[in-house]
């Protein structure tokens, strides 16, 4: 198994944000992780990139321990994060090459990947830039080809395709299934687009409220909720109502200057 | 050692792109150099004492690394609120490099603002005795920029938000600051006031850099690089631990 979960449970405070889950992926697999706003997904996938203690059960990634040995973790691992990660005062150019440093890309190889992933994310033209004059979409491709320069074990994608359009994520997956396939590498991903799990991925578990409710491949949770398409059966799931996120430290900090 | 590298290559560019920055924390130094120089200068004359710009410029120059280098430090609670601390936290190499690397970043960032405020000095006569001892004075501004950076980095890895900032500044680094022996000479304090002092690092930065600038020292230089030295090992590893223990 190439991620294992047991019995995870992350408590702050008196909040419960992931609730005794437990699930595995296999080595090579793509691997959906859904559920709606604020169900716990985040949370999980820091617990599991090492960045967050579990308040309780074990995981495995890789064969290793988040916890104990975090160094292996990280470097079994990729991660597209949610938010932003780069430094916007820095060109696009340059946040790629301190990625590429950081994760041990051969010298010689660094320029020519560089340029492969910025020309992927039509940035190349723009890669003298500093990051801040850039839209959220190409923030977003930058984040995404930054995510992509080392090819890990496992990647992380926490809502990766989020804000971009139709074709650009199209174009983005067709790359992730390619390295999927040609490397065995396994895929972790969050989504709201619910197509893009229905297309992708082999295993979907759907969470809410921090525990998992359904797990399965796209075409069971179709047959086990009796509905057409995996976006229903998501639906079905999880319910209609609309679900409060808790906001992000960069909202909280607005909030915290408008006042 | 090339994480060290870009880290560190980071923090300079960050420096030298943000030109309205250094052109505003040049203000604080300038300020003090002139009203403080020029407005204590002729009692600080008529006390028998010398020359009072002679005296405070050394400072003013470890002033001006204080304040860099801890802000410089500190700047890991923004890396936190716009996302670059997560790239560092989950990164395959180990913390204690990421962090030495953007330390000494910072260290080097504070080091040029003090270089600018010695260099703005001369135009208002201050003059150094020896001029081989500028070599000296840089290892000490280094030693004091570093020192101070780890302080900065320890205490942001403590920190989730913003919030505790204004604290920090009215309660650690102003007190460092006033209480260094920056304005006024170690010799005949009160004792309360003394013993502060001598607990204070800075303290001994300034000490340093008076003794070799301009000759006039409390301590040898020997026993200033000593207790800076310690004391910024003490905070290598105080940050080293504390940084390691960041979530995100």
């Amino acid at each position: 198994m190439m991620i294992k979960v047991n019995n995870l449970t992350k408590k702050f405070k008196d909040f419960t944000a992931v609730d005794n889950i437990s699930f595995s992926a296999q080595g090579g697999e793509i691997f959906a992780f859904l559920g709606p706003n604020g169900a716990g997904k985040t949370t999980t996938i820091k617990m599991l990139t090492t960045v967050l203690g579990p308040s309780s059960g074990t995981i495995e990634i890789n064969g290793f321990d988040p916890v104990k040995d975090q160094n292996q973790v990280r470097k079994s691992f990729g991660i597209v994060f949610q938010d932003s990660s780069v430094d916007d005062e820095l060109t696009a150019y340059e946040n790629m090459l301190i990625h590429a440093v950081l994760y041990k890309i051969p010298k010689k190889e660094r320029r020519v990947k560089i340029q492969q992933l910025l020309e992927f994310v039509e940035l190349w033209d723009r890669k003298k830039e500093v990051v801040k004059n850039f839209s959220g979409g190409m923030k977003r491709r930058l984040e995404i080809a930054k995510g992509l320069i080392h090819h890990p074990a496992i990647l992380f994608l926490d809502e990766p395709t989020q804000g971009l359009d139709p074709q650009t994520r199209n174009h983005i997956w067709e790359y992730i299934k390619k390295m999927n396939q040609e490397e065995h590498m396994t895929v972790f991903f969050t989504t709201h687009y619910i197509e893009e799990a229905e297309k992708m991925a082999d295993k979907v578990v759907v969470i809410d409220h921090g525990q998992i409710i359904a797990t399965g491949s796209p075409e069971e949770l179709k047959t086990q909720t009796q509905k057409g398409n995996l976006e229903d059966a998501f639906i079905a799931l999880t319910g209609n109502k609309i679900r409060e996120e808790a906001a992000d430290g960069l909202t909280q900090l607005r909030r915290r200057f408008r006042h | 050692m090339e994480v060290i590298y870009i880290l560190w290559l980071r923090q300079i560019k960050r420096y030298l792109r943000s030109k309205a920055r250094i052109i505003g924390s040049l203000g604080q130094p300038l300020l003090f150099m002139l009203a403080f120089g020029f407005g204590f200068g002729p009692i600080y004359q008529k006390a028998g004492e010398g020359n009072y710009i002679q005296f405070l410029i050394p400072g003013v120059i470890c002033m001006s690394i204080l304040f860099t280098a801890v802000f410089n430090g500190l700047e890991i609670i923004w890396d936190r609120q716009f996302g670059f601390l997560k790239e560092m936290l989950v990164a395959p190499v180990s913390r204690l490099r990421i962090m030495f690397g953007r330390c000494l970043g910072g260290a080097t960032v504070a080091v040029l603002q003090g270089l600018i405020v010695l260099a703005l000095s001369f135009m208002i006569g201050f003059r150094v005795t020896n001029a081989w001892m500028l070599l000296p004075a840089i290892v000490f501004m280094f030693l004091v920029a570093f020192l101070f950076t780890l302080f900065g980095t320890a205490i942001a890895s403590m920190m989730k938000d913003v919030q505790g900032f204004q604290l920090i500044v009215n309660f650690l680094i102003m007190p460092i600051f006033f209480l260094s022996g920056a304005f006024f000479p170690m010799d005949g304090l009160p004792k309360g006031i003394e013993i502060i002092v001598k607990g204070n690092p800075l303290a001994y930065g300034v000490d340093a850099l008076r003794g070799s600038l301009v000759g006039l020292n409390h301590f040898s230089l020997w026993h200033d690089f000593t207790v800076l030295g310690l004391v910024a090992l003490v905070l290598l590893i105080a940050a080293s631990y504390l940084f390691s223990k960041i979530e995100a």
